[in-house]
């Protein structure tokens, strides 16, 4: 039995809205186990985004509670939030969020420069090595307006992992993506999945689902289905089978 | 985080948006370089003003006839106008080093073909020491001239140039309102007053032959200058010889006369300057003001600008005061980057204003370090409202942006 990563009792999110209030999240129990790779879907408004922020220590819930590696995250302060953030989570954003006017590789050692004690040589170093694993090092010293979105949200995934963070958050990471870039993204996250990562993204697509191991359905602020996917597809195999685009840059 | 850490993210921040950056830095610059000119400036001034004091001479004392007031009194008696026998009455005083009458005329000057309008100076040859003044070329006068009424003069470089060109002006007879006089000695340059006045354009000549030859029936007003042996005794003698003046002159006020010394004067004129100066400071330092509110006001939009940013940044592992301090550093390296330019700025401009108007401008320690401190104080001030809004932004919000 693989070891518990968190937990959440009757996680709740309610928004005010003058009079009246969005249940954005109702009631929600779930339990996330280390190595799980996670797809959540739902119809829009049904809350993914909300959650996935609630598990991200980017907001705190209304009420319930949220359990993290045994730290009662919905007890914490806005200073421990974000150093769970740094320390314990990696983002993954549908828009990419790289800093313009920023190389790719410092784009990655962002986070290890809300670090304590490291030196920047050995920051520089486990950034050039976070982009090798997504394939990208050649791009080191680019700028996000020189690179693909495929290539931006690679760089992005770089960024989530440089940390070694306990899980990677990905909120509709292939949203902006055509089909080939999305499965091309896909075969990282399936990759970081086998070398033992925990990882979560929310996604529309069925497709892109299909190379999760869990599925988990939102309606209206609630978890409707949670069911354990026996056979994800592979990733690296689809886009080999893939026909290939016209040009290659 | 560490404050190196930050003050490197801030760095590097800011060299990313060199135009933004510079935009920002520009109100400071102006404001720094202002403070920096106008402080040198006005020193500058306060600088020349003593030197011209003090190139009236040593322990100079002036008593002059007070027309103002009271009526012209030339009856018999004298009434209140001074005479050459008070000046040999005060050369008795004690304390007293030197002593001239002084009698101003003006008028036209020639040499053969060239002519010149320019103002006559009749004086004994203490004139010269009274003054300090050298000789370039030639010879003083003496007192012989003097008691003979000789027709010779001592020019000011300007006439030489003016009248004589290229000639050497020594033993050539120009004429002073038709009357010819023998070019003893040219001065040695001074330059220009403060007052804008060239102290080169000037003519020297016994008093003794001006009043005879020069001065008309009805303009034979005169001006004592004295020199006190020291310091010392300025203030003694000044009243001495206003009491010398009173019993020459029966039944005249101490009033009727003026008698002011070079002291007074380097006050009066420091206080002018010292007003000019403070007065010149506070407009560089409005507009330091202003350069502040434009380092506030840039700094607002770019924390618009870049709530994204700072979103991102939260993300993944910004404190709050990770960001607030970001951004105060950010300001005040602004302010004291803009600072540093500014003193550059404003000293090479002193510099070049200090050549055209041939001042010594003077760039003080102090004015740099008044300009610096207040350039940083104001990159704190105006630079923290900006961080504490950035530092303050909802991280969900932020990350929404767009
Ligand atoms: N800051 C907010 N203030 C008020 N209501 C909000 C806020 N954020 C989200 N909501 C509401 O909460 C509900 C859930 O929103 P959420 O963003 O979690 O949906 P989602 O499942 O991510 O949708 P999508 O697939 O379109 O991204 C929606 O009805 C939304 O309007
Ligand atoms: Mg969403």
């Amino acid at each position: 039995m693989s070891k518990l990563l968190l937990e959440t009792k009757e996680l709740t999110k309610t928004y005010a809205m003058g009079q009246f209030d969005v249940h954005a999240l109702r009631s929600v129990d779930l339990k996330v186990n280390y190595g799980d790779f996670i797809a959540i879907m739902g119809a829009s408004g049904s809350g993914k985004t909300t959650f996935m922020n609630l598990l991200g220590c980017l907001d705190k819930p209304t009420s319930g509670s949220y359990l993290l590696d045994d730290i009662e995250v919905h007890k914490m302060s806005s200073e421990q939030l974000t150093l769970i953030r740094n320390e314990k989570i990696g983002f993954v954003f549908q828009g990419f969020y790289l800093l313009a006017r920023t190389s790719a590789l410092e784009n990655v050692e962002l986070p290890l420069l809300y670090t304590k004690k490291i030196t920047s040589h050995e920051r520089k170093e486990r950034a050039m090595k976070a982009l090798e694993t997504v394939g990208i090092a050649d791009r080191a010293s680019h700028f996000p307006n020189q690179l693909s979105g495929g290539q931006q949200q690679r760089v992005a995934i770089a960024r989530a992992i440089v940390n070694d963070p306990s899980f990677i958050l990905a909120d509709e990471p292939t949203g902006n993506l055509d089909t080939r870039t999305s499965i091309e993204v896909m075969t990282f996250f399936q990759q970081l999945h086998r070398q033992g990562k925990t990882v979560i993204l929310v996604t529309h697509e069925m497709d892109i689902a299909r190379y999760a191991n869990r599925h988990i359905t939102f309606r209206d602020g609630r978890v409707i289905s949670d069911k354990i996917n026996p056979n994800p597809a592979d990733a690296a195999t689809d886009l080999k089978n893939m026909p290939l685009p016209e040009t290659e840059d | 985080m560490s404050f190196i850490g930050i003050m490197k993210i801030a760095l590097k921040s800011l060299m990313r948006n060199k135009t933004r950056t510079f935009l920002t830095m520009l109100g400071i610059i102006i404001g720094v370089a202002a403070v920096i000119a106008m402080l040198a400036i006005g020193q500058g001034a306060q600088k020349i003003v003593e030197d011209q004091v003090n190139s009236m001479g040593t322990n100079v004392i002036m008593a002059y006839s007070n027309f103002s007031g009271t009526a012209v009194r030339q009856a018999a008696g004298g009434g209140n106008l001074i005479t050459v026998d008070d000046v040999e009455a005060m050369r008795e005083l004690d304390g007293l080093l030197y002593a001239t009458p002084v009698y101003n005329s003006w008028g036209q000057l020639k040499y053969e073909g060239q002519n010149w309008r320019g103002s006559i100076t009749g004086v004994d040859a203490d004139y010269f020491f009274i003054r300090n003044m050298s000789i370039a070329e030639g010879d003083f006068f003496y007192g012989s001239d003097v008691e003979n009424g000789n027709k010779v003069c001592v020019i000011g470089k300007t006439v030489a140039d003016n009248l004589f060109g290229d000639i050497d002006p020594i033993d050539k007879v120009m004429r002073i309102r038709n009357i010819p006089f023998t070019v003893k000695g040219v001065l040695t340059e001074k330059g220009q007053s403060v007052m804008g006045n060239d102290q080169d354009d000037v003519v020297i000549a016994p008093y003794t032959t001006v009043y005879q030859r020069l001065l008309g029936r009805h303009w034979r007003v005169m001006s004592v200058m004295v020199s006190a042996q020291s310091k010392e005794q300025i203030t003694n003698l000044q009243q001495e010889i206003l009491d010398l003046l009173q019993a020459r002159h029966r039944g005249t006020t101490s009033e009727e006369f003026i008698v002011s010394s070079q002291t007074e004067l380097a006050e009066t004129a420091n206080e002018v300057s010292n007003t000019m100066t403070i007065l010149l400071a506070s407009i560089a330092g409005i507009s330091l003001l202003v350069g502040g509110i434009g380092i506030m006001n840039i700094m607002l939009v770019s924390v618009s600008e870049r709530i994204k940013e700072i979103g991102i940044r939260m993300a993944v592992g910004a404190g709050k005061s990770d960001v607030l301090m970001q951004f105060v550093i950010e300001a005040v390296s602004i302010s004291i980057m803009g600072g540093i330019i500014g003193i550059i700025l404003g000293a090479s401009a002193a510099h070049i204003a200090g050549n055209a108007m041939d001042w010594n401008i003077v760039v003080t320690p102090w004015s740099i370090a008044l300009s610096v401190g207040f350039s940083m104080a104001i990159g704190i001030f105006f630079g923290w409202y900006p961080a504490k809004k950035a530092a303050n932004l909802n991280l969900i919000d932020a990350l929404r942006y767009e």
